[in-house]
């Protein structure tokens, strides 16, 4: 049972989840922020685009540490590269990741954040609207993912 | 001093996080996708580890301290769900079923030299944009 639902064992999963909880207790334990990634993608329009959605205060008075906290993310990823750890290779198609891509956009801030913003600090506020639209993104995300599959599109 | 404070900590953290999702091999778009297929639920591991840990500092550590270490109150989310937010995540979950691919692990996934994570980050840019454009016509 336990190797049919887990084929990859559990602790990397586990290990890779208490450093990502620690970066964001971190974050909240110095600075008082819950750090969601998907606002970066917004705030980052401030510096392009002049209209009003995009000059509003929140983004202009966030946007230098959700740069900050982004280009973390990256340099996390490179630091994990340069250990030499193994390899994590992928062979998605380019239109997938493109499609994929302006859809998670578009709905992560439609939605009000995404899997670290509602997934993370929103289920640990208890916040009800948070726990509300993760349920929904992971119904339609495993509805998505099975009909790909039976057409014969998934991986 | 407290800015260079400010700006170590939240590049760790943000180290920290995209590290993690490396760590947990979320940042591979199959990881994902067998998740959401129930071919591999470890995911649950990584989602529970992360949000069990700050479940106790963001409930417990308000009540210990009035403000952050650097002086800042707490952020509290004040977020409440309404029909487009619920459009939103439903979109997004589309999305997410589509490539096995979120905002963070795009990020930390390009770092680790996955160069094809860049259309996925031009993607997400575009539809941020959407949406901010759609947000001025709708107040105009």
């Amino acid at each position: 049972m336990i190797e049919t639902l887990f084929p990859h064992g559990i602790s990397h999963y586990l290990v890779g989840g208490l450093l990502i909880g620690l970066g964001v207790a971190l974050l909240f334990i110095v600075t008082g922020r819950q750090g969601g990634a998907s606002t970066f993608f917004s705030a980052s329009w401030s510096w392009l685009a002049k209209t009003p959605f995009f000059q509003q205060s929140a983004f202009l008075q966030s946007r230098n540490w959700r740069l900050v906290y982004a280009g973390g993310f990256v340099l996390g990823g490179l630091i994990y590269l340069g250990m030499g750890l193994p390899q994590v290779t992928s062979e998605m198609p380019a239109w997938k990741l493109a499609l994929g891509g302006v859809l998670i956009g578009y709905g992560a801030r439609l939605g009000g954040g995404c899997t670290s913003g509602h997934g993370i600090c929103g289920m640990a506020s208890l916040n009800i609207g948070s726990i509300s639209v993760v349920m929904t993104f992971m119904a339609t995300g495993i509805a998505t993912a099975w009909l790909f599959k039976s057409l014969g599109w998934g991986v | 001093m407290k800015n260079t404070l400010s700006f170590t900590a939240t590049l760790a953290a943000g180290a920290l996080f995209g590290f993690g999702l490396s760590w947990a091999t979320m940042i591979r778009p199959e990881v994902v996708l067998s998740f959401l297929t129930f071919d591999d639920l470890g995911l649950l591991f990584v989602l529970g580890a992360a949000t069990g840990l700050n479940l106790l500092v963001f409930q417990l550590l308000p009540r210990l301290r009035q403000r952050s270490l650097l002086g800042e109150a707490f952020e509290t989310r004040l977020f409440r769900a309404d029909r487009r937010s619920l459009i939103g995540g439903a979109l997004f979950g589309i999305g997410w079923g589509i490539c096995g691919v979120c905002p963070g692990p795009a990020l930390a996934g390009f770092g680790a030299g996955n160069a094809d994570l860049l259309i996925a980050l031009a993607g997400i840019f575009v539809g941020a944009l959407l949406h901010g454009v759609q947000e001025d016509r709708r107040s105009a």
